[in-house]
């Protein structure tokens, strides 16, 4: 799907090419209109959390005679109980949770992308074996789990929290992957690849798994709300202790303090809700596009 | 023996069942036991720089409260760990002193089972009704609200629907009483098969019961739209159709039944989902099942409790599961048969 709209032009560098190739994929993405929007909102949401903080002091001011004020000028989104900027901490409190959720979805992408190409290529034993394993995991209550760790364990490092979420969120995915690998590893390419003598990694690797790309993308923007869905359950909980801001938190905080049940602190409670939803929301409607993208019999429909 | 268990599908589903709950009860034996830092050992050290309890003391304390014998060896303690909880024997909550774990968990339990299982047998037979509806009057303005309320409600967390729902319809616009409708029965209200009790059940367990509708129905809806379209093309409905039969009963007994069967299979990952969703729904709605047990017992340090909330929960989804499956293939005879390797 490169290169094809012909910005020849571009063509000799590989940053042109680049270029090419993302202003022809926006051509593609903007065919469906949900999900232009979805991409929009999106990259939106992206942006502005990982390049905004830069902009930003990393300690919002605390001002104790501006509590819980309503949206203004100077405070668009309204103050929380210290008188913080809200809208300050919805852009500062984006990146962690963001981060997990990708760094987490690309952990169980790639566990299920292996273990599902592997067990559907090889079959037998070993297939049998990672069925079993994706049942059983699958049957585990995720959230209790979880919280149960971070209840024993002290679960302070991102990369802990996403590792262990990307370890129990793979086996939907494993097991539609294994469904593709079953149906395309009768394709003639793959069977042509085998009459060659190129080894399982060469073709699972390089003929079937590409030939999934589109799946495994859309596949893991759905990985990331899933993972979203369990960090920021974990921090609303209390029981990630993420020190920075971070949209989790400032509900967490809404909670503790009673601005739930405060009328006056309706703006604080209800942005990173807010940006949460819109996040999910986004990346769902973008799927609508994605799979116009990487299935082009849907095109028609848009 | 074994050819006997693995020719026939109920015994290979429940031994099936039988080893993940195995394998989920070790798993949590080792985080207690073996872990650097173990609850075991935090407990003794505890005892020692406290309450200057002498260390044998104290790890006799630790050996009575968590049911183990701490001078064997672990296999030992293992295997006899694992002969307790076939007894149903889970230790002592380590804050409510001398009070067994598995009266509080059985304490518990009811209320989780009874308004998770109300969600989804209303949510299931709700997004299912949708669902067909949606595929008979497909792209039709109700369809293309209905398709993208579905999609609204299951791609944003079934919490932040539980927040909304105190925010608005709690404290923003006052039209319920929330405090009121914590816990899981008024005060004062006697367990009992009378219309009081069963009201008031309800009335607790309203809020929550709504929410998991909330984060399950999408799914469904979407899941039988699509399985009803494709069914709604297939030879025998319209040989049906030819036949002259009553539109009605096309749409029950031919289209209904088969498309069922996709969204039915959807049922096994949204009762793990449900049960472990549970934890904060339940927190936030400080209504008193498993999940609110599971909070407050993390939040207190209580292991004990903890690992038997989460072995029963886990017992549960497996349970649900396997109830599911075995349904399922009753209604698609297909799967007994396929399922043989």
């Amino acid at each position: 799907m490169a290169a094809t709209t012909g910005e020849s032009r571009y063509r000799d560098s590989a940053v042109g090419r680049v270029l090419a190739w993302f202003i022809s994929t926006l051509k593609l993405m903007a065919r469906n209109r949900v999900g232009f929007a979805g991409f929009l909102v999106v990259s939106t949401i992206v942006l502005v959390t990982f390049i905004g903080p830069v902009f930003l002091p990393s300690e919002v001011p605390v001002n104790v005679n501006e509590i819980y004020e309503t949206p203004s000028l100077s405070h668009p989104l309204g103050t929380d109980s210290e008188g913080k900027d809200v809208l300050l901490q919805v852009i500062n409190g984006g990146r962690p949770i963001l981060t997990i959720g990708f760094l987490a979805a690309a952990i169980s992408t790639t566990i299920a992308v292996t273990l599902g190409s592997l067990g559907g290529f090889v079959g037998g034993r070993v297939d049998t074996g990672f069925t079993w394993l994706a049942d059983m995991v699958l049957t585990i209550p995720q959230l209790p789990l979880l919280a149960v760790l971070a209840g024993i364990l002290r679960l302070n490092s991102k990369i802990a929290v996403a590792g262990l979420i990307g370890l129990l969120f793979w086996p939907t995915l494993m097991r539609a992957i294994r469904a593709q690998v079953l149906s395309l590893k009768e394709r003639d390419y793959v069977e042509s690849a085998r009459a060659l003598g190129l080894g399982t990694p060469h073709i699972v690797f390089r003929e079937i798994a590409p030939n999934m790309a589109g799946y495994i993308a859309i596949n893991f923007t759905l990985a990331v709300t899933s993972s979203m869905y369990a960090v920021v359950g974990l921090t609303l909980l209390g029981l990630v202790p993420l020190s920075e801001e971070n949209w989790g938190v400032m509900i967490n905080l809404a909670w503790t303090r009673g601005a739930i049940f405060s009328k006056d602190s309706v703006f604080y409670i209800m942005s990173p809700i807010a940006a949460i939803a819109l996040f999910q929301l986004g990346l769902v409607a973008m799927n609508r596009s994605l799979s116009e993208i990487f299935d082009p019999r849907l095109r028609r429909g848009a | 023996m074994l050819r006997k268990i693995a020719s026939s599908y109920l015994l290979r589903r429940v031994a099936k069942a039988l080893i993940t709950i195995f394998v989920m009860a070790s798993l949590t034996f080792f985080l207690i036991r073996l872990m650097p830092g173990s609850p075991v050992e935090a407990y003794i050290a505890n005892l020692v720089t406290q309450y200057n309890v002498s260390y044998e003391n104290a790890k006799q304390q630790a050996a009575s409260l968590f049911s183990l014998d701490l001078n064997a060896p672990v296999y030992q303690q293992y295997l006899e760990y694992l002969g307790n909880l076939a007894r149903g024997d889970l230790g002592e909550s380590l804050i409510s002193r001398g009070v067994p774990v598995s009266e509080i968990v059985l304490a518990y339990l009811p209320w989780t089972l009874f308004s998770i299982g109300t969600a989804l047998i209303i949510s299931f037979s709700l997004g299912i009704m949708l669902g067909m509806l949606m595929a008979y009057k497909r792209e039709t303005k109700l369809d293309h609200i209905l398709t993208n309320l579905g999609s609204i409600v299951s791609s944003v967390p079934d919490y932040l629907m539980g927040i909304l729902i105190l925010v608005w319809v709690g404290v923003q616009w006052e039209l319920i009483d929330i405090t009121n409708m914590r816990g899981s029965l008024s005060p004062g209200i006697q367990p009992g098969f009378n219309l009081t009790f069963i009201g008031d059940a309800f009335y607790h367990a309203s809020l929550p019961i709504i929410t998991y509708v909330l984060g399950t129905i999408g799914l469904w809806m979407l899941t039988m739209r699509g399985s009803t379209e494709s069914t709604l093309g297939e030879d025998y409905v319209t040989v049906a159709k030819a036949r002259g039969l009553k539109e009605r009963r096309i749409a029950t007994a031919y289209v209904g039944r088969n498309a069922a069967l996709p969204p039915f299979t959807q049922l096994s990952i949204s009762i793990a989902l449900v049960f472990g969703g549970s934890l904060l729904i339940e927190w936030l709605f400080v209504y008193e099942g498993l999940g609110y047990l599971l909070y407050n017992a993390i939040q207190q340090r209580d292991y004990p409790v903890m690992q038997g909330v989460f072995l029963m929960i886990t017992t549960m989804v497996i349970v649900a599961n396997l109830l599911a499956d075995l349904l399922y293939s009753r209604l698609d005879p297909r799967i007994r048969v396929a399922g043989r390797d």
